[in-house]
């Protein structure tokens, strides 16, 4: 019973996953509040899963804490006057000094634990966890 | 200021005050030496109106070429203002130490506009890295092939002038998530054969970008094995660590020990905790060349300890 629940939700998930956000409005609105209510709330969370951004506004990785998905895209972005930079503790990733508003990206291809911090300012720490 | 003083000591009493206090005048500090001992012209004030014989040396910091923000639009321009107090000395310093942050982005342009404006004041100058000087692509390869001729690893190297070593250290590369600065071991063995076999009245003057000591963690204000090369200082009797970084004043004595921060001569940053972050702080207009500065050091025959006299862009 709970195998068959799980495959059900997963297949739910990547149903959801293959639809634009604005055909689950539409769906939402046909299946009524309880059930629309869920739809939406799975499409919206892998909308932001796909489109992930970690600010930096005074010397503070925001938010501290990610947790995506396999696949996810997470973009930094830079609100300081001064340029910081993102590393990853192993150096699975490592951006370029980004000035103010500059930006970095990085697809995440496999799950796991990500600690980065600042390679300048190296008392500015976060963390991405990517789930399967 | 109170120091030990035993019967071994006192002949090297004078030796043991040596910069224990630094001159600031204008936007820099100045020290002289006189026979080889270098001690103080005076006290604040006196300095200023003293001409200081012997040898002096300035020390100038963070000026941040290419920053272009609201709390200092002019970084280059207010360079060109410290050096116009340098090229109006009366006594020119025999060198100056720059501690760090020459440019903003480490670009090739922000290091040709320093250069340019730095040569002006026709004075060798004493570089080591900031952070913000190993950000090019190639990440110090900009700095080293400018600054670092003649130096180890990331830029670090010695000197000796007038009696005195001085040491240029490097605590800006391989910082660990979570850390402070970083010198790493073998910065640190360097130093330490550096040091060996030197006598311990030889006065000692350390510069880096970070303080060495740890001056607001929460900040990353502090080396994480700064006190590993304080340790290796512990023997001698007069040594003097200037440092940038933080963009303000900070003076401490500790022992045989000065620490000390100096002016940037770009923009101000807060004091530490007294803002959400240790970025630029943002002060009116009119105010802002009287937080930015450089620093004249004078080391002269006499019997005062030395004094550090700031004088900022405004004075």
């Amino acid at each position: 019973m709970g195998h068959q629940m799980q495959m059900l939700i997963q297949h739910l998930r990547s149903w959801i996953d293959r639809m634009p956000i604005s055909r689950a409005v539409v769906l939402a609105i046909l299946t009524g509040p309880i059930v629309g209510a869920m739809l939406l709330a799975l499409a919206s969370a892998r909308a932001q899963d796909a489109n992930a951004v970690i600010t930096i506004d005074n010397f503070t990785f925001a938010p501290p804490e990610l947790n995506v998905t396999v696949g996810t895209t997470v973009k930094w972005v830079n609100h300081d006057d001064i340029p910081h930079t993102v590393v990853e503790k192993n150096t699975t990733f490592r951006s370029k000094a980004l000035d103010t508003n500059d930006s970095y990206s990085f697809t995440f291809k496999t799950a796991g634990t990500f600690d980065y911090f600042c390679g300048l300012h190296p008392h500015m720490v976060g963390k991405v966890i990517v789930k399967p | 200021m109170t120091r030990k003083k035993d019967e071994l000591d006192t002949p090297q009493l004078n030796r043991r005050h040596v910069l224990e206090c630094m001159v600031w005048a204008g936007t820099g500090v100045v020290w002289a030496v006189n026979g080889g001992v270098p001690h103080s012209v005076g006290l604040i004030g006196d300095a200023l109106a003293a001409e200081p014989k012997g040898f002096t040396f300035l020390q100038m910091s963070d000026s941040h070429i290419g920053f272009d923000k609201a709390a200092n639009p002019d970084a280059l321009g207010t360079l060109r203002e410290a050096v116009a107090k340098v090229k109006a000395m009366a006594i020119k310093p025999s060198f100056i130490i720059h501690t760090g942050d020459i440019t903003h982005l480490s670009k090739p342009a922000e290091f040709d506009n320093a250069d340019k404006v730095f040569g002006e004041t026709g004075v060798q100058i004493h570089y080591v890295p900031g952070e913000h000087d190993i950000i090019d692509e190639d990440r110090g390869k900009a700095y080293l092939e400018r600054y670092g001729k003649g130096s180890k690893g990331a830029g670090w190297h010695s000197f000796d002038d007038h009696g005195i070593h001085f040491i240029g250290l490097v605590n800006v590369v391989d910082l660990k998530g979570g850390g402070l600065g970083n010198l790493g071991p073998e910065q640190l063995a360097w130093m330490e054969a550096d040091l060996k076999g030197r006598s311990s009245s030889t006065p000692i003057v350390v510069f880096a970008h970070i303080p060495l000591q740890v001056i607001y963690r929460e900040w990353g204000w502090g080396t994480d094995d700064g006190t590993q090369a304080l340790t290796l200082l512990k023997r001698f009797g007069s040594v003097t660590i200037l440092n940038g970084h933080i963009h303000q004043l900070a003076q401490k004595v500790e022992g045989n020990m000065t620490f000390h921060t100096a002016l940037s001569t770009a923009f101000p940053q807060p004091a530490p905790g007294t803002a959400p972050s240790p970025g630029p702080m943002l002060v009116p207009a009119d105010k802002l060349r009287s937080l930015l500065g450089l620093a004249t050091i004078n080391v002269v025959q006499g019997n005062k300890p030395l004094a550090i006299i700031d004088n900022t862009l405004a004075g």
